[in-house]
């Protein structure tokens, strides 16, 4: 695209973040995705009911990660001795001494922020799936859910799980607790909901919604 | 899946050389005097110059904590007969004697290929916006973002770590408790993933057009 001398409105045009090249906003169709044409970037997609299905995997992830918690996990038991430990023990497996910080840590990247970023995504997209004015700080909410992306790490957790599993196996025998199915399940719902939440769109219709 | 409209393929018109200033985090463009984006409050800065001191200064520290993280151990192993420590090597190369090879290669990617080839390419990237380098802008930008993609899968072994010591306490008969390699291991990771993100992928292509021009 060329842009004119002509001085015009900047909210019609649309810059690549990863690269800076500029382009004119087109309108997609559902299903249809407009790239960056130097870097590849997805600048925008466009998906049917977006808003709904992201708030509706959102809540989705809340009621799942809670039950994930609270239920046991996985158990392991060797000669008679039995022990059973929840996603929250994991997590506090360091509290004790001066690992305490790396606890804190590791419950922020595997329970904290997955939740705090799927409440914050729902806070922000209800009332713009109900046709309503966005709620109050919404823009400050969508702006912590994104710097939270990359440090929202279930999925990795899901692998370390795995690993440990493996470890384990010639130890002791392993039992399976609901938690250990309801975070796998977590982990395949984050997924669809991030392929929903497209950033731009977002952004559009919070400055709409706030004119 | 249409790529956006071009008007001259070869050229690309950017943000900053049409005297504007782009949002990095919601896209929205600004006239160039601008300091606050309207739509989502984030600073706006066309190009930051001290990116690169903070790329380099969060990699020495993540390579800093990246030594004690291989030479202390990572895992405390008690069972009835004996007691052992084990580094990340050591980890993984017990785990090749117990046969389980694919596991061992997971815990050697993510512990030891990933981080140690993200410094490289980190460093390769920051020094290539000063020197010539072999490799187009497209793909150290594809680079970039493997690195982005990849950095967070290290953690792998820090949560292998807190899986094994919170669920492997049986007493006298077996216990695993995580040694001091896990919290610089992890601090290694996170000191990594900010100097990534430290980085801004949009002077890869401004060093580009300055040598075109």
């Amino acid at each position: 695209m060329t842009v004119d001398d002509t001085p015009e409105d900047e909210g019609e045009l649309i810059a690549c973040p990863q690269c800076d090249a500029l382009y004119r906003v087109v309108s997609l169709d559902h299903g249809e995705r407009a790239n960056c044409t130097r870097c590849h970037t997805v600048l925008i997609s466009s998906r049917r009911r977006a808003f709904a299905r992201a708030a509706a995997l959102s809540l989705t992830v809340v009621v799942l990660m809670i039950g994930a918690t609270i239920f046991p996990f996985l158990s392991v038991s060797v000669a008679g001795l039995t022990n059973s430990s929840s996603v929250l023990d994991a997590a506090l497996a360091f509290a004790g001494g001066p690992m305490f910080a790396l606890s804190v840590a590791v419950a922020a990247l595997i329970v904290l922020i997955p939740i705090a970023r799927s409440v914050l995504v729902l806070y922000v997209l209800t009332p713009l799936v109900f046709g309503r004015k966005p709620f109050r700080h919404a823009v400050d909410a969508f702006r912590y859910a994104e710097a939270m992306r990359p440090w929202s790490m279930a999925e990795i957790f899901v692998i370390g799980v795995a690993v440990a599993l493996v470890k384990v196996a010639d130890l002791a025998r392993v039992g399976f607790g609901p938690a250990f199915w309801m975070f796998a399940a977590l982990v395949v719902v984050i997924v669809v909901q991030d392929s929903y939440i497209n950033r731009w769109t977002i952004w559009k219709a919070l400055d709409r919604s706030r004119q | 899946m249409d790529d956006m409209e071009s008007a001259r393929p070869q050229q690309t018109v950017t943000a900053r050389g049409s005297g504007l200033v782009a949002c990095t985090r919601c896209s929205r463009v600004w006239p160039a005097d601008r300091d606050i984006c309207g739509r989502c409050h984030a600073p706006l800065q066309s190009r930051d110059p001290t990116a690169l001191s903070r790329v380099w200064a969060w990699m020495a520290v993540g390579i800093i904590c990246y030594i004690p993280a291989n030479l202390y151990p990572m895992l405390l192993t008690q069972t009835l007969l004996s007691t052992s420590k084990s580094t990340i090597i050591g980890g993984a190369i017990e785990l090749i004697h117990h046969g389980a090879v694919g596991i061992a290669i997971i815990i050697i990617v993510a512990s030891v290929l990933i981080p140690m080839g993200k410094f490289v390419a980190i460093a390769y990237l920051a020094l290539s916006l000063k020197h010539q380098v072999k490799l187009s802008a497209a793909a150290r930008h594809r680079l970039y973002e493997y690195v982005e993609f990849i950095g967070r899968w290290s953690m792998i072994d820090v949560f292998v770590v807190a899986i094994l010591s919170s669920l492997v306490q049986l007493s006298a008969v077996a216990a695993i408790n995580p040694g001091p390699a896990a919290i610089t291991f992890a601090l290694s990771v996170i000191f990594t993933m900010l100097s990534a993100q430290s980085f801004d992928p949009r002077s890869i292509w401004d060093a580009e057009e300055e040598d075109t021009e």
